[in-house]
């Protein structure tokens, strides 16, 4: 049994976008189908990460559109990709260093929470019902990253590799129907990386999420993903299974440099 | 029922089992941290489940003398399989976790196992690894259901299936189990556990219900265990200890385990559930010691001069305070508010706040460390025991407590010193037999009954029992003097820096010694001097750090001068390993003791350097990580010189 990689979820269709006079992609189109880890690679400043910031709404791109199951958005904003089931990870952690482990996974699940302000102060009725239900969520989410001795710690005292791990616990707490994971695996040692490794692909196995991912790590990316897609100065350049990807001579120039 | 419940007292532990299900049937039996909240099992949904697995196990064609291996961490469900497997006349095997592919193997041959129960994906991919070799394996079940869909193996069962399958079993035959209960003796064999294989490969010992229930009402009885009694059962399941404390003696007074969340989360688990019987080796408390002393470094100034302050208050007269002998009023008042300010918090901190008795066994414990326990209040005692005794020969009594024995013979237990030093032991406790290794079993148990435990030790003049060594490591040097390699190397590990040491010397003009330092506690010291190291190998080859650690020896060296008989054994040279002993490398045993023979064969060339001239050897090792990888390390390693001393204490050297 694996799992059935389905019709595409997310289309981008001819997207560009330029800041000023600096044109960060250019008439980029792709898709994401359900089940599926989407690798997104290229050189610094090839406009992953923008092209990240377009599929979640932070930036609205000039041109193109984004049809996400079947509905098209010209203009996505954070909010909607968030209630939409698109949820992330950032390059330099999104976390709040004061605040514990557990606090900040349940950040994850503001969304979800129905319960007003006066409620929640006074954790009465439904507030206290609800939150029980959230924590209990949460709970699973540290379980499945194997986190629980660090459950109370604030964030900003555990080490760099255990940090990333909490803002995808972070992630995953919205339950979200795709992930949108920007180089979860930058500056990690290799047991780490493993680490993380093992829990993408469980994610992807265990929840069926899709999983968009930007990594700087090559042999990663051929690893586990099952399709990739390479940007070069805000171009596609290549779009295909890992083995295609390769093989195919723009890479490897915009990769390994002519010559080659 | 009412005979049951107040009859003679049970013969093996399914019936112990009812009784509780009985007597407390509502009383909580076994906690787990799951989810972040203890989850609990009554002794009647105890009693439930148990039935449930064994009549799945029926239904699945397991018999009356057939083996079950038990392989993960500490989980009630670990615990009730246990016992579900004796209902039914069969033998539990609990193995190390940790146990690689190779060392599992060693044991499913020898043991003859078909039925195998496993915690989770990762214990399961270790059996699969070796399926090849293990032909006869029938069934494979496992607790922990993640990551296991894509596990379609016929033989592969989630143990929920299992559960469902005995419910149904046993609403068909209800009366099959209570039969097959009731055929259970006390001389039938409960459980088998294997020795750790210090001296050549691991042996099957298998000990009966009788033997582990005499050993459990014995040991309840002298410290007055109650069905109220809390522990934590953290040590591996396979370590006759945990048998004894968290298996025999919890079933047979009614008292509650409680398994740990994960073995990171061992410390805050403690503290929430603060148990009041307490079983650790010594390793355990010296962790703890350790990181209380590290944080201490760290607390401001006011903080370390109270507990400096009051800590010596606690050393003078703590330990005289627990044993109830006449102390000073003023140390006494002073020790009331030590209590207050520091040794109450403390303990808090420990997770010992409720503790009555607390033991340690397994290794010899550091004098400062025993008595560190005892000054703050904790009723730390040792017991003396082995795999074959159900770990129940010696107990300290209280209020008679002294670090250097292991107190007097235990209820019921017969103990005598042979004429080459070696302790005999006999009673109800000992082990029916080694599995299929008769000539084991005639070696090791003599004509008149007595279990031989390889032990040297002599009863002192309050018949306490002291031990010096293992029976035949008691050497002599080339010039005759007395040499005891144990005991001069732990006497090098109560230093907080030396994390393992080997000494050799039998036979030798000199004794010369490998160093294993304390990464934790050598790279604290480090830190606070400023010293940058990369990792182990760097730092155990920095100057500072072997200066440290012949200041040890050279205190170690002092003492022995002291003690007359071994100031022949006085260390010469020594050397600081470039990597740790591991027993995943089989230097140590998963017990973590040393493989004497084995690193003496594998260092050969450092031995052979450290009793040259040499000042320093060349050395490549290959080792092996977790994942099953090798890797290799080199390194030159320096060797120095410790200074010796002459009777009186005068150097000479």
């Amino acid at each position: 049994m694996t799992r059935q990689i389905g019709e595409a979820i997310l289309d981008l269709k001819n997207v560009s976008l330029s800041f000023g006079g600096v044109k960060a992609l250019t008439d980029i189109s792709f898709d994401i189908r359900e089940h599926e880890i989407r690798a997104i690679i290229g050189p610094n400043g090839a406009g992953k990460s923008s092209m990240l910031n377009v599929i979640n709404g932070v930036y609205r791109p000039q041109q193109g559109e984004i049809v996400l199951r079947g509905e098209r958005f010209s203009r996505m904003n954070p909010y909607k990709a968030a209630k939409a089931g698109i949820s992330r990870t950032f390059q330099n952690i999104a976390l709040f260093k004061g605040m514990s482990v557990l606090d900040n996974i349940m950040t994850g699940r503001s969304l979800k929470i129905g319960s007003n302000l006066l409620q929640q102060a006074f954790w009465w009725g439904p507030a206290r019902r609800e939150e029980l239900a959230h924590r209990a969520k949460v709970e699973e989410v540290i379980d499945f990253l194997e986190i629980q001795h660090i459950r109370k710690t604030p964030v900003g005292r555990l080490p760099y590799g255990l940090q990333k791990r909490v803002d995808l616990g972070r992630a995953l707490a919205m339950e979200p129907s795709i992930l949108l994971l920007d180089e979860p695996m930058a500056g990690m040692n290799v047991e780490e990386k493993q680490d993380m490794c093992r829990f993408i692909l469980d994610v992807n196995d265990q929840f069926g999420t899709t999983i968009v991912l930007i990594e700087h790590d090559m042999a990663v990316v051929m690893d586990i993903s099952d399709r990739v897609v390479v940007l070069d100065y805000g171009k596609k350049i290549g779009d295909g299974a890992p083995e295609e990807v390769r093989a195919n001579p723009d890479v490897i120039s915009a990769y390994l440099g002519a010559g080659h | 029922m009412a005979e049951l419940l107040h009859g003679a007292v049970p013969e093996t532990f399914p019936r112990w089992l009812l009784r509780h299900a009985l007597a407390r049937g509502g009383q909580p039996a076994m906690r787990e941290k799951d989810l972040g909240i203890w989850q609990s099992w009554t002794w009647q949904q105890v009693s439930d489940e148990v039935r449930a697995l064994a009549c799945g196990l029926s239904e699945l064609g397991f018999k009356r003398g057939d083996n079950l291996a038990i392989v993960g961490d500490n989980r009630p469900r670990m615990y009730m399989m246990m016992t579900a497997v004796q209902c039914l006349g069969g033998v539990p095997l609990p193995l190390y976790q940790d146990a690689v592919a190779d060392e599992l193997l060693f044991v499913l041959l020898d043991a003859d196992v078909r039925f195998l129960f496993v915690e989770d994906q990762e214990q399961v991919d270790k059996v699969l690894e070796i399926l090849p070799q293990i032909p006869d394996l029938r069934r494979l079940f496992y607790d922990n259901p993640r990551g296991m869909r894509h596990y379609t193996q016929p033989f592969i069962h989630d143990v929920r299936e299992l559960l469902a399958m005995g419910r149904l079993h046993d609403a068909n035959h209800p009366d099959l189990l209570d039969g097959e209960i009731a055929l259970g003796a006390g001389d039938d064999v409960s459980v088998m556990l294997y020795t750790s294989g210090t001296t050549g490969r691991p042996k099957g010992v298998r000990l009966t219900h009788r033997a582990f229930i005499s050993a459990a009402l014995g040991g309840a009885d002298f410290d007055r265990l109650t069905a109220d009694e809390e522990i934590l059962s953290y040590l591996p399941m396979a370590w006759v200890g945990d048998h004894l404390f968290s298996f025999a003696q919890a079933l047979v007074t009614g008292f509650t385990i409680n398994c740990p969340e994960s073995a990171e989360t061992v410390m805050s688990d403690m503290r929430e559930i603060g148990p009041t019987y307490y079983f650790a080796p010594p390793r355990v408390f010296e962790n703890l010691l350790t990181q209380v002393m590290i944080r201490m470094e760290d607390a401001s100034a006011i903080k370390q001069q109270m507990f400096h302050l009051f800590m010596a208050v606690a050393r003078r007269c703590g330990a005289e305070i627990l044993d109830g002998r006449p102390v000073p009023l003023g140390d006494r008042l002073l020790y009331a508010l030590g209590k207050v300010l520091v040794y109450g918090p403390l303990k808090n901190v420990l997770g010992m706040s409720r503790i009555r008795v607390a033991y340690t066994a397994g290794a010899a414990i550091g004098p400062d460390l025993f008595r560190f326990y005892r000054s703050i209040g904790i009723n730390l005692k040792q017991l003396y025991g082995q795999t074959e005794t159900c770990a129940y020969v010696c107990l300290q009594p209280d209020g008679q407590i002294r670090f250097d024995s292991v107190g007097k013979p235990a209820p019921g237990v017969e103990v005598k010193i042979a004429d080459n030093g070696e302790i005999l032991v006999k009673g109800p406790m000992l082990l029916q037999e080694y599995y299929k290794r008769p000539d084991a079993t005639a070696e090791a148990i003599n004509a008149e009954g007595y279990f031989m435990t390889g032990d040297a030790g002599l009863f002192d003049d309050d018949g306490h029992l002291k031990i010096i060594d293992r029976a035949k490591d008691v050497g002599k040097l080339a010039n005759g003097a007395m040499y005891a390699p144990n005991y001069i190397e732990n006497k090098l590990k109560f230093f907080q820096y030396i994390k393992e040491a080997v000494v050799f010397g039998a036979g030798r003009e000199r004794v010369c010694a490998f160093i294993n330092i304390d990464l934790g506690a050598v790279g604290n010291w480090a830190e606070r001097r400023g010293i940058a190291y990369s990792g182990y190998t760097d730092l155990a080859a920095k100057a500072e750090v072997y200066a440290l650690i012949q200041g040890c020896l050279e205190q170690v060296n002092r003492e022995l001068v002291a003690e007359g008989a071994l100031a022949d054994s006085q260390i010469h040279r020594f050397l600081i390993l470039h990597k740790e002993l591991d027993p995943d490398d089989d230097e140590l045993t998963r017990t973590r003791k040393v493989r004497r023979n084995f690193v003496a064969e594998k260092y050969a060339v450092l031995i052979d350097a450290l009793y040259s001239d040499k000042r320093s050897q060349f050395i490549e090792t290959t080792v092996k990580f977790e994942d099953g990888r090798q890797g290799k390390v080199s390194a030159d390693l320096a060797i120095q010189e410790a200074k010796t001393f002459a009777e009186g204490g005068k150097a000479t050297r």
